[in-house]
């Protein structure tokens, strides 16, 4: 049995798309976007909310931070301040834009380092099995039986503030649903008969994980992230709200959110403007999410 | 059952007996809080003292061991405010939170599983649309804003509730329906999609060819294999819903677990933010045991096996 | 021939599908007439319209996809077509029952046998709880289930197969309903178990009035069960006569290649012959005879023009060239 018969079965998926796809995969997605209007509503959404996270500082007319305190608590529609000023003076337009860039680099990193760790956990567990597999699902179960946002909350109370720390509490607690994901598609991938047929011809082991495994793992995991990055987002700005993540004068959604509710009485627009940032960026990552999983992987549609 | 109940037991014993470690070296990580405690220009002498008087000045595996036996036994020691026992002034919330979390529990599946049943059968219609761009919505919606939305059209514009606090009915409602929100969005999601998978099935077939009105296939046939892929979703979403009332509380100023957590992280008083942390994952895990086992108990299949 | 009213009369019946690709025509022109206490098969391959016959009977066409677009089902004097959804209710279960395929998946696994037998007599009946109880142990018992008390709580997967179907045939039964439409009663179950079904719904035949439709594609199952058959091809009938007839002078080339992809025990070593190609799909039909594309004597004529039925004797046939010849056939039984 040295022959192995290339049949559709024991060759990689992974591979096989790759010499079908090649240069329309771009024009494959945008065709794909077209026909879904939320799945467009989507990526338009994100694509607002990236150029302001990363041209905020040119785009916004003031200075977030400056601070007027005799123009404080205008209204909206103000003389040059379209959304009023707060508390402070400070322009609220301004100061959300640059929360923008807060937002975007928190939730996008959190997941980077989130991925990482959850991902190579889960390849661990679920290729090897056995004792690895027994100790990485246990801790897996004791940060689950923490609520995700109480668990980010204490964590980062005390490791303290500051955007890495944020980043790192959001990952402590979040890494486990990628493990999780990642375990349960390499189990089913060992199964595979291209798995199988490279274990039977002596490919070794690393070079079936890293070019037969993990390739194939980027769907779900790409699928995970976008809906990951939206329950990040929220997450930080929930615990900048209660106090602790980022620290004022820092402009940031939560942060603005636990400022404005002291003037909850006579100043509904510091209250509202953040609000409704952080709504439409995770409505604008949820719905580019749902179309995502959709249009990667059918399978998993309407779960 | 008996083996599958035996083997559970364990496993959550030993995923609480680790969830207490963590929360052990979680809070650890921090350093030691005297310093917090005493005046900042207080002599050497004296923080030294204090330490030694707290038991920080130990190695670590000892503060450990020490630590885990007394949780063991639901001793977290005092809280360093108010020098009452820390699991105690944790559990003198509990009532409160349970009121909240469960009302909205209550409240979130009364609403979602009409709506998803709903949905499922006029599939496609403009009540389904509707509904589905809704749970959508709920679940971009982060609940402290809610919160303070509600608060602001309710309490500050038509002047019809408390603005927060607690021990009425009429101070439940807000932060019942900010913690329900979201729930409320996956419930109705999730029924449903699973809705819409039970009515495809051969049984619900038969029931119509038996000439059952399609109300009673909806509301008792279809329902039941519904609810038990529900049961687990609820468990799940019980941790979600505890922290989030942690949220809400502070939104609210609701006197439950979360805000007296909350106030206990800010002022860095660890037993009691130890007791609490743990109860709420044990509360989590002992439920979360509960459903599984009444899960086995409604689906026939599992429970013969 | 013996005087019999009819019971289900149906006429120019054609139910349609919306599909991605457009309308499928899944049973076009179909007319058939069933008489008290008769049991007619309907037979053909799959895909050709059988199962959504029955379904346009039962008014359970998964809506709003398949519809019936034009056409008549009289029932006991009653236009089926006109009825509304809750008059249909009480006819289902009632004067209808059906039995279908999968006997697995047919019953819910999460309630009681019982509570799945007693819900159609709560429905049509006026029984009390306890009357239903009894009825449901005592139609158990004439299916030939051991331990019907028992048996009454638990649940359908404690059952094996051949004790599903036998809990289905008395759902159906439980009203004793004039018209019974039974799809693929047997196709699921295992050969044994297979006869063991036939011989109790002969039976249950024997001492009722009942009608029955058999929906099958199994030859055999239609020379044991029928009085009469109907062949249907492409959502069409393409031969109709009693059983006899059918078996011993087919006239359809299409019926005559269904018989000689039959095994017969009699058959002494006689190769096993099969219709080449497949069903066409219903978007892909020729304009003329559906079948002219298998057939082995297919025409010009057959290819552009599409042959009605017509009587030959008392056996109706949709073929330009049918085979008339008793002698011809060579497969006779």
């Amino acid at each position: 049995m040295n022959q192995t018969t290339v049949t559709e079965s024991n060759v990689n998926p992974q591979l096989l798309k790759k010499r079908k796809a090649g240069s329309g995969k771009a024009g494959f997605y945008l065709r794909q976007l077209k026909k879904s209007p939320s799945g467009m509503a989507g990526f338009v959404i994100i694509l607002i909310v990236l150029f302001l996270g990363i041209f905020g500082s040119w785009v916004a007319p003031y200075d977030p931070n400056l601070a007027e305190l005799s123009k404080k608590l205008l209204p909206p529609m103000s003389e040059g301040h379209l959304l009023g000023t707060d508390q402070l003076g400070r322009d609220i337009l301004s100061r959300l834009i640059h929360g923008t860039s807060v937002s975007l680099i928190i939730g996008s990193c959190a997941v980077v380092v989130a991925g990482a760790v959850g991902t190579t956990l889960g390849v661990i567990a679920g290729y090897f099995r056995g004792w690895v597999d027994t100790i990485i699902m246990r801790l897996v179960d004791v940060v689950l039986s923490f609520p995700f946002i109480l668990l980010v909350l204490v964590i980062n109370a005390v490791i303290g503030t500051g955007l890495k720390n944020i980043i790192l509490s959001l990952a402590i607690a979040g890494w486990v649903i990628y493990a999780r994901v990642v375990r349960s598609e390499v189990l089913a991938l060992r199964e595979k008969e291209f798995i199988v047929s490279c274990v039977a011809t002596g490919v070794p082991r690393w070079e079936i994980i890293l070019k037969h495994i993990v390739p194939n793992l980027f769907t779900p995991i790409i699928v995970l992230s976008s809906l990951q990055i939206a329950t990040y987002i929220i997450a930080e700005a929930s615990i900048s709200f209660l106090g602790f993540g980022v620290q004022p004068p820092q402009p940031a959604w939560g942060n603005m959110l636990s400022e404005g509710k002291d003037y909850i009485f006579s100043a509904w627009w510091l209250i509202t403007f953040p609000g409704i940032a952080i709504v439409v960026t995770a409505l604008g990552v949820n719905l580019f999410g749902d179309w995502l999983r959709d249009v990667l992987d059918p399978e998993l549609k309407g779960n | 059952m008996l083996d599958y109940l035996i083997k559970r037991t364990v496993q959550v014993l030993v995923v609480l007996f680790l969830a207490l470690t963590t929360v052990f070296f979680i809070i650890r990580l921090s350093g030691d809080p005297t310093a917090l405690f005493l005046p900042p220009d207080a002599p050497r002498e004296q923080l030294e003292e204090f330490r030694k008087a707290l038991g920080f000045d130990r190695p670590l595996y000892v503060q450990y061991t020490e630590f885990m036996t007394n949780a063991v036994q639901g001793d977290f020691g005092n809280s360093l405010r108010t020098r009452e026992d820390a699991l105690q002034t944790v559990l003198n919330r509990i009532p409160a939170t349970f009121q909240l979390a469960f009302t909205a529990l209550g409240l979130s599946l009364l609403i979602a599983i009409p709506i998803g049943i709903n949905s499922a059968y006029k599939r496609n219609t403009l009540f389904d649309q509707t509904g589905v761009a809704f749970t959508v919505l709920g679940q971009a919606l982060p609940s402290f804003w809610l919160g303070l939305i509600l608060i602001y059209v309710f309490a500050v514009q038509f002047k019809w509730l408390p603005t927060g606090g607690g021990g009425s009915m009429i101070h439940l409602i807000l932060p019942a329906l900010t913690l329900a929100a979201y729930s409320v969005a996956r419930f109705a999601r999730f029924t449903r999609s699973t809705m819409l998978d039970v009515l495809r099935k051969d049984y619900i077939r038969t029931a119509k060819a038996s000439g059952i009105p399609m109300y009673k296939i909806l509301s008792v046939y279809a329902l039941k294999n519904t609810l038990i892929p529900i049961i687990t979703l609820v468990a799940l979403d019980l941790g979600v819903l505890l922290g989030g009332a942690v949220i809400v509380e502070v939104v609210f100023a609701w006197p439950g677990l979360g805000r007296l957590l909350m106030q206990s992280l800010l002022n860095r008083d660890f037993p009691v933010v130890m007791a609490g942390v743990f109860l709420i994952a044990f509360i989590y895990s002992v439920i979360n045991f509960v459903v599984d086992v009444l899960y086995a108990y409604v689906n026939p299949q599992i429970r013969y096996k | 021939m013996r005087e019999r009213a009819p019971i289900l009369e149906v006429r120019q019946l054609k139910t349609h599908i919306k599909t991605a690709n457009g309308i499928v025509k899944a049973v076009d022109g179909v007319d058939f007439t069933i008489y008290e206490g008769e049991t007619v098969g309907i037979v053909g391959e799959s895909g050709c319209g059988k199962s959504m016959t029955s379904l346009s009977v039962m008014g359970l066409l998964p809506k709003p996809m398949a519809y019936i677009e034009s056409g008549h089902i009289h029932f006991a004097g009653r236009d089926l077509t006109q009825l509304s959804e809750k008059e249909m209710r009480k006819l289902r279960g009632n004067d209808i029952s059906m039995i279908f395929q999968e006997p697995m998946t047919s019953l819910n696994p999460v309630f009681t046998i019982g509570q799945q037998l007693s819900e159609p007599l709560k429905q049509h009946t006026r029984l009390n709880k306890k009357e239903i109880r009894n009825a449901v142990i005592s139609m158990l018992q004439s299916v030939g289930i051991p331990r019907a008390e028992q048996i009454i709580d638990e649940y359908p997967h404690q059952l094996s197969g051949g004790m599903r179907q036998r809990v289905m045939i008395s759902l159906a039964m439980l009203c004793q309903p004039k018209l019974l439409i039974a799809d693929e009663p047997t196709t699921a179950l295992d050969v044994t178990i297979q006869a063991q079904i036939l011989e109790l719904m002969k039976a249950i035949k024997a001492t009722t009035n009942m009608a029955m439709m058999l929906i099958t594609h199994d030859l055999g199952v239609v020379a044991e069960m029928c009085d009469r058959v109907m062949v249907m091809y492409a959502g069409q009938v393409v031969e109709s006569a009693d059983v006899r007839t059918i078996f011993n002078r087919p006239t359809h080339p299409y019926t005559q290649g269904l018989l000689a992809s039959m095994p017969t025990a009699n058959e002494r070593k006689g190769e096993l012959s099969s219709i080449p190609g497949s069903v066409p799909r219903p978007d892909e039909i020729p304009p003329g005879c559906a079948f002219a594309p298998r057939c082995s004597i297919a025409t010009d004529r057959c290819r552009q023009e599409r042959p009605v039925l017509q009587a030959y004797e008392n056996q109706w046939t949709r073929c330009w060239h049918p085979i008339s010849k008793p002698s011809e056939v060579t497969h006779a039984t």
